[in-house]
């Protein structure tokens, strides 16, 4: 190992206990690492003190055996977390100098688990994008360049920053937040994997909301072990959360190397897209074969409200959207425009100079599909297929028992490439946003790379809380697809 | 009981009928707010009752407080409603500066209780029943505070969150004094329950009043047909916060609408403001300017779900109301009347019925306490729990009287004394000898005095037998007001040979 930084999470887990390395030589590593990655911009506020104190004490409960799952690893933490006492800025001005008195649930779970916080990462404004260019902090870059070109790649988005991090190898792994892909899309144009788990498996506490019903936060690893790993200690039923669903958190390690042998996986025709990049079918065809070499049982599928899907989730997530952030009015926390004259001149002012372009398109059009006259012909037509498409899942499963879907339509593209152009960008998420509004559990693991050497993500979707099948699936296709390239650091020379 | 008999209004060109429909805010008595844990006492320093749920602050979520749940479950039994098993909290959006969230949670489509009804007793001995629309939860604001600082406003969380009840009726009042016996009934309905504190005063309890005015028969043919094309256009007089003001308010209110239709004008749907001071309704916002309130499921919440079990649990634990009490009480023997004075606060009945279980008969307390003892708590503006007289001594009370060991007048005497001394009623008649004369020895001996000393008068009550009284008057004088009057009056009718009746 010729750094600290290269281990993998589950590695640095085994070689802390094993006394290889401590958690503060590990953490002075990702230090520097986290400091040698500045100019891909992938965190918002560094804390290396807070690092320090947390794998101090990590040390000595190693020392004295009683180490916890995550004791001593260093994470990185999507700034739509909030971390008491620590800047949460959900990447928006409006929350620039916001610094939350309360401790969401999941990094606290991070956190009673043992784990290090490296700092915040950056993303998409209120997690609203595909490329991390809405972000109030200027965009993240991708740790990838095409072989071709030195353009600067965006790393996806919303989780961009949680993504370039892991990339990077700037943190072991990342907390990552998935609305419509944000955590797969991203994943898949980094070369990470990306889970996003079953809705509710996850407590929703303390994270800033964008749309409430489809949100839900999961592991940004290395590989899928690490995901399996940081999933575990991720989720929690949660009080403090009524829609967080009290179904047992299984080992989901203890599974994973058990193959697909028997395994019935669908393959959905209607993921197969016009104008998208012969790569990605050829990718997709590679991943059925690898199944099919390792005795999975190849079944074709149909979820025919699938074309519906995108415009279905840009009426759902607008409509919660216009309605969650209607909180940032100025009043009692984040930016207050200096110099209104009244209170709706307050909220106009505040609001217009806290919120980005992306972030006032989707509050617009969330206003207008919910206002009297529009909510029968948009909201209630857009949960009705918002039902039939989870229904397409329902009915697919009863012949397999995961799917198998590209990741994305592409790979990584260059920065300022789609923000003219917001349909363009939207389309980024067209395999991953039925997922979330059919509230099942996803992964994206890379699985091979374009001519020009950009990762490319294969995705595999299970049933409701069978993320353990998923995770085995997706072990499957790492082992066959056997990903191993790395960004050359570039911008450690920059 | 009636459908409710219209109060023709006069106008210059003929009669109108009122229609009256209310929307009650009802504090639900509870510790804790309706999706946070901080406290819902009143009076507390601004701010101080505030949880991150409750500021709205980022990444906060609700979550439902069960005793809110029951509390509006066991008020829409009170309402003989339907409880609706499965409901859904919806968002209710406006920007308001003591409205956090940019919205209020609220239940449009599908309420926790459906229909009911409440049975108002009015002044003439007539009940009228008034229908039930519906009871949902609903988060109530925070407070806006203008007059704290010459160019800035202040704003009190404090409220932010607490549940309420909004109670809905049908528009089946027909005149201000309807409108104002529902609102009393519905607050000792929610007092009996538990369920709300009643307190208008500290703002527990406040009702929005929707007024209209149709020609005699448009309501009727509304009943008939649903149809609100029978009714006039109408008004929300909102937050009213006592029932004095709600008849006044609907009493100014008919009259405006009245003189603006005869003056051939047309009534504007708006929202007015009842003030007080003034007298008067005042426009706030017209129907044009209203909201658009975008309402839709909220994504925080799950539907809520109860079981049956739970609700006949809840039933099974609710209280005596007031018209079962009443009934029980007219059976007693009581007036319909006097048993509506006595139920329409839980804490009278309670006395009423302490009073009972010492021994009183129940038409004799109920006289005692509605002739005697009420009228002295009034006139020393002191409420029933003030009082200083114990349920216990006003039985011992009302049991003399019946077994004739004090006259009435002597009871008044007595009754003094126990409200200014304190006391067992029984030792004071005891150790004072207020004891009531029924020895008819001792009688028969004071009538033959007075007899004997006013021959005159003797003579004259002969020939006018009414002025019997006069001796009546003596004799009592002679026993220190200790005979018993019957007695009296009996043997002066022999001695004097007066006939039966006189």
């Amino acid at each position: 190992m010729s750094s600290p930084t290269d281990f993998t999470l589950a590695g640095a887990r085994d070689a802390l206990r094993a006394k290889e390395v401590s958690a503060v030589e590990l953490t002075e590593a990702f230090i520097g690492a986290v400091e040698a990655a500045r100019p891909l911009n992938a965190f918002v506020t560094e804390t290396p003190d807070r690092a320090r104190a947390m794998a101090k004490e990590s040390d000595a409960r190693i020392a004295k055996g009683e180490a916890r799952p995550l004791e001593g690893l260093p994470l990185a933490i999507k700034d739509l977390f909030c971390t008491k006492g620590v800047r949460t800025t959900a990447g928006s001005n409006i929350l620039s100098n916001f610094v939350p008195p309360y401790e969401s649930t999941v990094s606290q779970n991070l956190w009673d688990a043992g784990a290090v916080m490296l700092g915040k990462t950056n993303m998409d404004e209120f997690a609203m994008g595909s490329s991390n260019e809405t972000s109030a902090f200027g965009p993240v870059f991708n740790p990838w360049r095409s072989r071709t070109s030195n353009a600067k790649l965006v790393p996806g988005g919303s989780s961009g920053g949680s993504a370039a991090a892991v990339a990077a190898q700037a943190c072991l792994a990342a907390t990552g937040t998935d609305t419509g892909g944000s955590i797969r899309q991203p994943a898949a144009v980094a070369g990470i994997v990306g889970l996003k788990p079953t809705y509710g498996r996850c407590s929703r506490y303390g994270i800033v909301a964008f749309a409430s019903s489809l949100d839900q936060a999961g592991p940004m690893t290395r590989n899928v072990r690490d995901a399996a790993l940081l999933l575990r200690a991720m989720a929690s039923v949660d009080p403090k959360d009524s829609t967080s669903v009290d179904v047992p958190v299984p080992d989901y390690e203890a599974d994973l190397e058990r193959g697909v042998k028997g395994l019935r996986i669908g393959i959905p025709k209607e993921y197969r897209i016009d104008g998208a990049p012969p790569e990605i079918d050829a990718l997709w065809a590679e991943g059925v074969a690898w199944m099919k070499a390792q005795g999975a049982e190849i079944i074709d599928v149909s979820l025919p409200h699938t074309k519906y899907a995108l415009p279905t989730y840009y009426i759902v997530a607008p409509a919660e959207a216009s309605s969650n952030l209607a909180r940032y009015d100025g009043v009692r926390f984040g930016h207050r425009a200096k110099g209104a004259h009244d209170i709706a001149d307050l909220y106009e002012k505040s609001r217009a100079e806290g919120f980005g372009r992306e972030v006032q398109r989707r509050i617009l059009i969330g206003t207008y599909v919910l206002s009297s006259g529009y909510y029968d012909a948009y909201y209630i037509r857009a949960q009705k297929l918002r039902s039939l498409i989870a229904d397409d899942f329902t009915q697919a499963y009863k012949k397999c028992d995961v799917l198998l879907t590209p990741a994305t339509p592409g790979p990584a593209f260059a920065v300022g490439a789609k923000t003219a152009d917001p349909v363009s960008m939207y389309l980024n998420d067209v395999f991953t946003v039925t997922v979330n509004l059919a509230g099942l559990p996803a992964i994206s693991v890379p699985a091979g790379a374009t001519a020009d050497g950009l990762p490319l993500g294969l995705q595999v979707i299970g049933k409701a809380f069978d993320e353990a099948t998923v995770l085995r699936a997706a072990r499957a296709i790492e082992v066959a697809a056997n990903f191993t390239a790395r960004p050359q650091p570039w911008w450690r020379a920059a | 009981m009636s459908a409710g008999a219209p109060k023709l209004l006069k106008g210059d060109t003929g009669e109108w009928e009122i229609v009256i429909g209310m929307e009650v805010h009802a504090q639900v008595l509870s510790n804790a707010k309706l999706f946070s844990g901080a406290s819902t006492a009143f009076g507390a320093e601004p701010n101080s009752q505030v949880s991150f749920v409750d500021a709205a602050m980022p990444g906060m979520l609700p979550v439902i407080n069960r005793k809110c749940v029951e509390q509006a479950v066991r008020t829409g039994l009170g309402l003989k409603a339907k409880i609706n098993l499965t409901s859904i909290f919806d968002r209710k959006n406006y920007f308001y500066p003591d409205l956090p969230a940019g919205y209020q949670i609220s239940q449009y489509k599908n309420p926790i209780v459906g229909e009911g009804e409440v049975t108002i007793d009015l002044a003439d001995g007539e009940s009228v029943r008034v229908g039930i629309e519906r009871l949902h939860l609903e988060q109530d604001a925070g407070k806006s505070l203008h007059d704290q600082h010459p160019d800035h406003s202040y704003v009190d969380l404090n409220r932010a969150g607490v549940a309420l009840m909004e109670i809905v009726t049908k528009p089946h009042m027909r005149s201000s004094e309807e409108a104002a016996a529902f609102l009393k009934k519905l607050r000792a309905i929610v007092r009996y329950l538990g369920t709300c504190d009643g307190n208008m005063d500290e703002g527990s309890m406040r009702a929005d009043v929707n007024v209209s005015v149709c020609r005699p028969g448009g309501y009727q043919r509304f009943r008939e047909s649903g149809d609100f094309k029978h009714l006039g256009t109408r008004c929300e007089i909102k937050n009213v916060n006592s029932v004095r003001f709600i008849a006044q308010a609907v009493e100014y209110e008919a009259r405006r609408q009245i003189e603006i239709v005869e003056a051939g004008g047309t009534i504007r749907q708006e929202t007015r403001l009842f003030d007080a001071r003034a007298g008067e309704t005042r426009s706030m916002r017209s129907k044009e300017e209203a909201h658009d309130y975008r309402y839709f499921p909220d994504p925080d919440l799950l539907p809520l779900v109860l079981e049956r079990a739970w609700v006949d649990e809840i039933a099974a634990t609710l209280p005596e109301l007031p018209d079962e009490k009443k009934a029980r009480f007219m059976a007693l023997g009581l007036s319909a009347y006097d048993a509506a004075v006595l139920v329409a606060e839980r804490e009278t009945a309670d006395y009423f019925e302490e009073m009972l279980k010492d021994g009183a008969e129940a038409k004799a307390a109920a006289n005692w306490l509605n002739n005697e003892y009420f009228g002295r708590l009034n006139k020393a503006g002191l409420s029933l729990a003030e009082g200083p007289i114990s349920p216990k001594a006003n039985s011992a009370i009302v049991q003399m009287i019946a077994a004739d060991v004090i006259s009435g007048k002597i009871a008044k005497d007595l009754c003094d004394i126990v409200w200014n001394e304190g006391g067992d009623p029984r030792a004071i008649v005891e150790s004072r000898g207020l004891k009531q004369v029924t020895d008819t020895s001792a009688i028969e001996k004071a009538v033959d005095a007075v007899i004997a000393a006013h021959p005159e008068k003797v003579e004259e009550v002969k020939a006018k037998p009414k002025l019997a009284g006069w001796f009546v008057g003596q004799v009592m004088k002679q026993t220190g007001g200790k005979a018993n009057p019957q007695a009296v009056n009996a043997i002066l009718k022999t001695r004097l040979g007066l006939p039966d009746e006189g």
